[in-house]
């Protein structure tokens, strides 16, 4: 009975495995990210908010000159640890210069404003075709990047989202073979993006931000804090996750327990019944 | 419980006009129950939670999930971002799918195992592969919502199996999109029939249970109950039972829900579906990788093309599942006393797994004959090697009775009190 009970949970775990295996094949090789380890890892995991708060200092600076993030609300930064005085200030400063929020005033005209904590980040472009015409590409949104790329936020098995898109923006741009040509005249070699031709430039270098909290701006400094601010950004509700998550497990692991000694004191009278007429 | 609740005059006024109270002392309380059943019967039940939980779960959500194209995708972060415990929500409802089908999977291979299908359970057995089918169109269109990559290309996939029809193949698809490609009245509609079909399943379990409660639960010995010593009462044994296993259960599918949501699904429906690019891989949920496997193995057969023999074969794996009461010919319920159909239960197992892995891979090399051999497999099992099997196994003795197998087996481990035969 035990060996076949291992051997069927054993199937099972086999079927979970096969399912959720890394399993579409590769065309071209692109070599595996390698792993990092990141402060929101494991079910402990929280987000390291200095990191953060750096790495959005990164998104305004650069990242958002191209790509947007339209699911994130200057007043979610809050949550992110900026004050709410901080945060009228960073909405009231637009990421690209001239970029304000289209709205209609009260006589009906449209206007321009600065955005206020309650608007979502204001994108670098109107629309896509006005990226296309002006990058010959269309950057994708940014808001859940790292959910959206190779297994994802926390993922059971294989390459993380977090982990690949480090790997792209810092690892990616090496030397490209000799065989390398650029598809259009805005194709860059990346070593992690699939098909090795990607529109975006290098974005990250030594010293590309001047960090407002004093830390050296090594490439890899610059690297770990925007995947840290991507994270959040994707996942602002991870930090309540894991902890709703621990609290949960204790009390699950503690109701097992006593319906477990519930269930044994109830059958007992059953199994007391079988020894009986044993004798 | 029934007599202390009768005592009460209002209950028992009640009770004289409507028996609701008789009822549920009768199914739920005195239910005689074979008293040797194992935690492989505990997934029934979980089967049964699931449902509820998923139309819970469903219900909050529609409240805040909005079927448009131009807004699904974002609708459904705002629940993750700002809807409070919105992400929870949503979560539990999209792990939920994948533990139902997990503990509804093991259900059937339980069935598979011990018989549970043979008279004379034929009727509920078929009911539960009724319940199986309108969880997969529940669970595809479900999927659908988010609005995502896959989602998108997902329902393109599979609302294009039906142009393999003959000639009116291509006005189906037409009439099922509501247009020339799925858009948003796909959206709509699939959100509409989400949200009907599981209240659908919810009667067809109703029936399901009906049907269980004329004969009683199957057992691991697979033998009839023999009188009153073979059984003891539903409550407190198999509810307390129940509660045990679910509250096992619960820990791993917290486990998942708090610390690894997204594993079970596919990172691509992050990307807010776009009818202009395609995936790189269109791959349905895991739960549905073994019949995609089927759909992708199938050539052409003669002169039907294998677009059509895919969805075929695909439909017949289930539609086997149907008729398996009549398929299977031998006279013993359980595993447990077919020594050769034993071994065979487990490679039709290992087929399926199998079955799953290919799914999860391009057609090419070695996976489309891996997956051309599973298939046949597959059907030989069920066409070819059941009918066969009844005849020519030699069934081992079966016990006299199910409280006499339970007490030999306390008193001597490893042996069973038979029937001289």
């Amino acid at each position: 009975m035990m060996r076949r009970t291992l051997i069927a949970g054993g199937l099972i775990a086999a079927l979970v495995v096969a399912a959720a295996m890394p399993s579409r094949a590769q065309e071209e090789e692109t070599p595996t990210p390698p792993k990092q380890y990141w402060s929101f890892d494991g079910p402990f995991g929280t987000f390291d908010r200095a990191s953060a708060q750096r790495g959005f200092q990164i998104f305004a600076e650069v990242c958002s000159q191209c790509h947007s993030m339209n699911l994130v609300h200057y007043g979610d930064l809050e949550r992110l640890g900026f004050s709410p005085e901080q945060v009228k200030a960073i909405a009231a400063k637009p990421f690209v210069n001239g970029k304000k929020v289209a709205d209609i005033d009260d006589e009906g005209n449209p206007i321009e404003r600065d955005a206020r904590p309650s608007d979502a980040f204001v994108a670098p472009f109107a629309n896509p075709k006005q990226a296309l015409a002006t990058l010959h590409a269309i950057p994708p949104d940014l808001s859940v990047i790292v959910k959206a790329r190779a297994g994802g936020l926390n993922p059971l098995f294989g390459v993380s989202g977090p982990d690949y898109v480090y790997a792209l923006l810092i690892e990616g741009y090496a030397n490209p073979p000799a065989d390398f040509k650029p598809a259009s005249p805005t194709s860059n070699y990346d070593k992690y993006f699939p098909g090795h031709q990607i529109s975006m430039p290098p974005p990250l270098s030594e010293d590309r931000v001047t960090y407002a909290d004093g830390t050296k701006a090594t490439e890899e400094q610059e690297g770990r804090d925007i995947v840290t601010f991507l994270a959040w950004a994707a996942e602002p509700t991870l930090e309540e996750r894991h902890r709703t998550g621990i609290a949960a497990m204790l009390f699950l692991v503690s109701l097992t327990g006593v319906l477990y000694a519930g269930k044994r004191r109830i059958w007992s009278d059953v199994h007391r019944d079988e020894h009986d007429k044993e004798d | 419980m029934a007599n202390s609740t009768k005592q009460n005059p209002l209950v028992r006024w009640i009770d004289y006009r409507l028996p609701i109270f008789s009822f549920m002392a009768h199914e739920l309380n005195e239910y005689p129950t074979p008293r040797n059943l194992s935690y492989w019967w505990n997934f029934g039940s979980l089967a049964g939670i699931m449902l509820v939980i998923m139309i819970t779960t469903g219900i909050f959500l529609a409240m805040q999930y909005t079927p448009h194209v131009s807004m699904a995708f974002d609708s459904v972060e705002r629940i993750m971002r700002d809807v409070n415990y919105g992400w929870l929500v949503r979560y539990i409802h999209m792990n939920g799918a994948s533990f139902f089908f997990i503990v509804t999977y093991i259900h059937i291979f339980r069935g598979i195992y011990y018989g549970s299908y043979k008279s004379p359970r034929e009727l509920l057995w078929m009911l539960g592969v009724v319940i199986l089918l309108l969880m997969m169109a529940t669970a595809f269109m479900g999927y659908v919502l988010p609005w995502g990559q896959m989602s998108y290309w997902g329902a393109t996939v599979i609302t294009n199996l039906f142009s393999a029809i003959p000639i009116v193949g291509n006005d189906i698809v037409t009439w099922l999109w509501g247009g020339f490609a799925v858009g948003n009245p796909t959206l709509n509609r699939f959100y509409s029939l989400h949200y009907l079909l599981p209240f659908l399943i919810v009667g067809v379990v109703m029936l399901h249970l009906i049907a269980l409660h004329q004969h009683g639960s199957n057992n691991p010995l697979g033998i009839d109950r023999k009188g009153p010593q073979d059984s003891i009462p539903f409550h407190p044994y198999y509810t307390i039972k129940d509660m045990f296993g679910l509250a096992v259960f619960l820990i791993f599918y917290a486990a998942m829900v708090f610390f690894w949501p997204n594993a079970l699904g596919d990172s691509q429906n992050y990307i807010e579906a776009n009818p202009l690019q395609t995936p790189p891989e269109i791959v349905p949920e895991w739960y549905f990788l073994p019949f995609y496997a089927i759909l992708r193995s199938v050539p052409d057969i003669l002169f039907i093309p294998a677009k059509l023999a895919g969805v075929l074969a695909m439909f017949g794996s289930i539609g086997l599942l149907f008729i398996l009461p009549w398929l299977d010919t031998s006279r013993v319920r359980s595993a447990r006393f077919r020594p050769i159909y034993k071994w065979f239960f487990w490679v039709l197992v290992l087929d399926a797994l199998a079955l799953g892995v290919v799914g999860a891979h391009r057609p090419e090399g070695w996976w489309i004959v891996i997956g051309r051999a599973a298939t046949l497999y597959y059907y030989f099992h069920f066409v070819i090697l059941l009918p066969l099997l009844g005849k020519f196994e030699r069934p081992l003795p079966l016990p006299v009775s199910i409280s006499a197998a339970v007490l030999a087996s306390h008193r001597r481990p490893g042996t069973v009190a038979s029937e001289k035969a």
